[in-house]
């Protein structure tokens, strides 16, 4: 394997990370919101809290290690999207911000806002929302180069359907993910009414994420033709993931295994995510950049790839040991201690 | 908007996220050096109002960090958004450390979760104290890492530049540059220095306002004795910090000092104004620069005369150096006369004028570290990386920084006075004597 290779698999391995622990995040803070609306809030705050309060930090950091790795490996993407993405980027920043804070503020200070709970719930849509835009931006067609400079075609980013496709199909991951997690722990702290709510938006957010899905393809082949051919040579890795998605609601719907079902949801986006990862392969931002012309110098790559294996072995044991404590435990699950 | 306008905004906002984060970042850094200090003297001592003061400190802390870990996120993002071509550069260069960092917080966040949420469920107090270690250390190697990613920008080397080309890369040799040594150790011990005085500063604001608690007092001394030694340690490092600065950067030197012409056994000058490039007002310490620089009374010091006028640094930091400095010196001596007075049992230091001056040391100590960074920066300029490339080269051509800007400061704004009021509300329905009765209730009363 190339350094190259390497160097994108590791931060395409993050991204995954953090998309699954931020959508669980994002679609608990929207549930929550919901649950308030309709007046059926006590039900689901305790198992939300549980899980969520250990944990959020560890999310952001996800995050924070793909961007700076990303920089780290390929220098030139700093240059490209960092002139690009100025305002989408801030406006992200600003809303994690809030989001984040405001948790610890609630959490750990006072407690009570309901104005508060809102903005927190809708906040878990809209921040998946502007960053789904970058992978919009990558496939290509909403940037040129002026003077030397790239230059972002709002006009163009926000009237294309490919740009609302993968917003909604950001949109419905979020929830879906969360959902079908969220029954499994609450099965786990074997609180029942919990988990028949969760079960039940696990399966209303499973349409509309295949739907979206097969519409994203449909978009792909009039935006960026090549992306497309390549993403056809791979259907057999998007049908496999189809069909774990089908294990996992049949598990659901049959409302067995829960755990297997999150394993096998685990198992669809992975597979999607790689499947359409190695499709984009060798842009990053099409037709401009590659992973090649991008890529850091030897010596820098090689210093990456070490640190990151030592790093890798402090990190492992430590999360084995947050999830053991927090995910794992029986007694803390069920909030006996 | 033009492209200078672009720059002078990046500069602003870049400045306004600094400096905010800094904040937040010091005191990430430092207090759970404090929290771990408290909580080990009262296992050691099996007092319970130690114990008892990690865990207060530990409920503050989660909300300075959460600001610290949002702030510190925008920061990371806005390096590459409003200076792109210089993260361009230095992420062929000094890539490495920052890299490390991200393993940092990663350790740092684990721990500290799991540390907040397990307070009653080891039966070994010791082993909950243990997980604390990861968190300390993880702050202060997050603080290290990037530390040596400005050393960078102030001593570049580890690269070769050749036509525009960036080749021979070495990252150990641009991470063990320099300007290092001194500026880790100057930014790491001045985060504890700035913890301890703030927490020093909460313990005697207790006290003036009429509790006689004997949790206080404690707080206080512990934490006046933490103050001392690294406030001593900051004077030291500061002076070594001094001596880096006449070898390698001889115009920041200069600048701060307002030593125009290059001369042996220069005096040092505090305060005063330049006028018709004469120095006038300003307190005279004669040999003291060349002491400073090079710990010889008769040494030469390089004057702002030997440099071309578009490469010196604005003049006004001599006042941001004074500040810092005046201000580390008035903490040693307020922090070394407290402890001195309390062995010796001199009563004017527990007198309220006396708690009063402690009370000012927080915010002052503060306002020495947010001096010493806009010095430190402010002193390399006109560069960006020093002697290669320029800030105004530097930053984005988008031209919507000036609204971000404006976005930006709302947001620290917000996050300013939330964590301001959360946590004076945290505490304040939560009195100590109340926490300790609660406490003695739970466990039956057996201790203290
Ligand atoms: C609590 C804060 C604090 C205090 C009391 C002091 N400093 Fe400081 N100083 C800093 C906080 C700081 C800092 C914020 O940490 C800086 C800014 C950038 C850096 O490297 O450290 C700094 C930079 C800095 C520099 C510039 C280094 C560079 O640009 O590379 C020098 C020469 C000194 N300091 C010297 C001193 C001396 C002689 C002090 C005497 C007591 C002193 N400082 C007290
Ligand atoms: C956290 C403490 C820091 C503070 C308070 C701080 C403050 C400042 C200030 C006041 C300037 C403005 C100088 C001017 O425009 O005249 C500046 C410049 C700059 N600093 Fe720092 N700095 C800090 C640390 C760092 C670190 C660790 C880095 C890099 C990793 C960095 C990157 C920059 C950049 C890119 C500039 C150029 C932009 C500018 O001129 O405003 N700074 N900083
Ligand atoms: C340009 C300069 C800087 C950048 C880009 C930066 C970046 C960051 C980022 C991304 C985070 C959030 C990490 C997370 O998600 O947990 C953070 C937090 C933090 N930063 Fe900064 N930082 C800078 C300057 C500094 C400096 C100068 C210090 C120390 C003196 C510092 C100390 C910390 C600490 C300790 C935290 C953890 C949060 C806390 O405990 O409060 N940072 N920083």
């Amino acid at each position: 394997m190339t350094h190259e290779l390497i160097g994108i698999s590791v931060l395409w391995l993050f991204l995954f990370g953090y998309v699954v622990v931020a959508s669980i995040d994002f679609g608990a803070g929207v549930f929550n919101a919901y649950s308030l609306l309709t007046g059926r809030k006590h039900i689901l705050t305790n198992i939300i809290q549980r899980y969520l309060s250990p944990v959020w930090e560890v999310t952001n950091v996800f995050l924070v290690f793909f961007f700076v790795g990303m920089v780290g490996f390929f220098p030139k993407t700093a240059f490209y999207y960092g002139t690009i993405l100025l305002v989408p980027a801030s406006i992200a920043i600003i809303l994690i911000a809030i989001r984040g804070s405001y948790y610890a503020f609630e959490t750990y200070g006072s407690r009570g806002h309901k104005g508060y709970t809102f903005m927190y719930g809708l906040s878990g849509l809209f921040i998946p929302a502007s960053l789904s835009i970058v992978l919009t931006i990558s496939e290509g067609g909403f940037v040129s180069i002026v003077d030397n400079q790239p230059v972002l075609d709002y006009w163009a980013l926000f009237t294309s359907p490919l740009t609302w496709s993968i917003v909604v199909l950001s949109l419905a991951a979020v929830l879906y993910i969360s959902a079908v997690f969220l029954t499994w722990y609450a099965n786990k702290a074997q609180d029942q009414k919990a988990t028949d709510l969760l079960r039940k938006y696990a399966l209303i957010w499973a349409a509309p994420l295949m739907i979206s899905a097969a519409g994203i393809i449909v978009e792909l082949r009039e935006h960026n033709a090549e992306h497309y051919a390549r993403m056809l040579n791979m259907w057999w890795l998007f049908g496999l993931s189809f069909v774990l998605f089908l294990g996992t609601v049949w598990l659901i719907w049959r409302r067995q295994k829960y755990g297997l079902a999150f394993g096998l949801l685990a198992g669809q986006f992975t597979l999607a995510f790689f499947a359409y990862g190695i499709s984009h392969y060798p842009y990053l931002l099409y037709p401009y950049l590659t992973l090649y012309d991008s890529f850091t110098n030897e010596a820098m790559a090689v210093a990456l790839i070490i640190a990151f294996i030592a790093g890798l072995c402090l990190l492992i044991p430590s999360l084995w040991l947050l999830l053991r404590l927090f995910l794992f435990d029986k007694d803390y699950v069920r909030g006996k201690s | 908007m033009g492209n200078e306008d672009a720059v002078f905004y990046s500069r602003v906002l870049t400045e306004l996220t600094l400096s905010f984060h800094i904040i937040y970042a010091t005191i990430g850094v430092g207090v759970p050096l404090m929290i771990m200090i408290a909580q080990w003297i009262g296992i050691k001592k099996n007092d319970e109002h130690y114990i008892l003061l990690a865990r207060r400190w530990a409920r503050g802390f989660v909300i300075t960090v959460a600001v610290g870990v949002v702030t510190g996120t925008a920061l990371g993002l806005q390096l590459s958004l409003l200076w792109p071509n210089f993260m361009e550069l230095a992420g062929n260069v000094i890539a490495l450390p920052l890299f490390m960092e991200t393993f940092a917080f990663f350790f740092e966040a684990i721990f500290l979760g799991i540390y907040l949420y397990t307070w009653d469920r080891f039966e070994n107090q010791k082993k909950h104290m243990l997980l604390l270690i990861p968190v300390a250390a993880g702050a202060s190697f997050s603080a290290v890492f990037i530390t040596i990613v400005n050393a960078f920008m102030n001593a570049p080397q580890g690269f070769d530049l050749v036509d525009g080309q960036i080749i021979n890369i070495n990252p150990l040799i641009a991470m063990f540059n320099p300007a290092m040594p001194t500026k880790v150790a100057h930014v790491v011990v001045t985060a504890y220095m700035t913890s301890a005085f703030i927490l020093a500063a909460i313990a005697a604001f207790r006290l003036l306002k009429g509790s006689n608690h004997i949790y206080h007092k404690k707080a206080l001394y512990l934490t006046m004795k933490l103050g001392l030694i690294f406030s001593i340690a900051t004077a030291v490092i500061g002076d070594f910090s001094g001596k880096y600065l006449a070898e390698y950067q001889p115009e920041k030197l200069a600048a701060a000092e307002w030593h125009l012409e290059t001369e042996e056994g220069a005096p040092l000058y505090l305060f005063g104004v330049l006028k018709d490039g004469k120095v006038k007002y300003a307190i005279k310490i004669p040999f003291a620069l060349s002491i400073l620089a090079h710990s010889n009374l008769h040494a030469e010091v390089t004057g702002l005369n030997q440099f071309p006028a578009d490469e010196i640094p604005p003049l006004y930091i001599h006042y941001l150096f004074d500040i810092m400095v005046s201000i580390g010196m008035w903490m040693t001596v307020l922090s070394a006369v407290y402890v001195f007075g309390k062995w010796k049992g001199w009563a004017f230091v527990k007198a309220n004028w006396y708690r009063g001056f402690i009370v000012a040391g927080g915010p002052l100590t503060v306002i020495a570290m947010e001096a010493g960074w806009w010095f430190a920066e402010v002193g390399r300029q006109p560069w960006i990386l020093r002697g290669i490339m320029r800030t105004s080269e530097a930053a984005t051509t988008s031209g919507q920084v000036n609204l971000m800007l404006v976005l930006f400061a709302g947001l620290y704004l917000i996050l300013g006075i939330g964590s301001i009021v959360v946590l004076t509300r945290m505490f304040r329905r939560n009195p100590v004597e109340k926490e300790l009765e609660d406490r003695h209730a739970e466990i039956g009363g057996d201790l203290v």
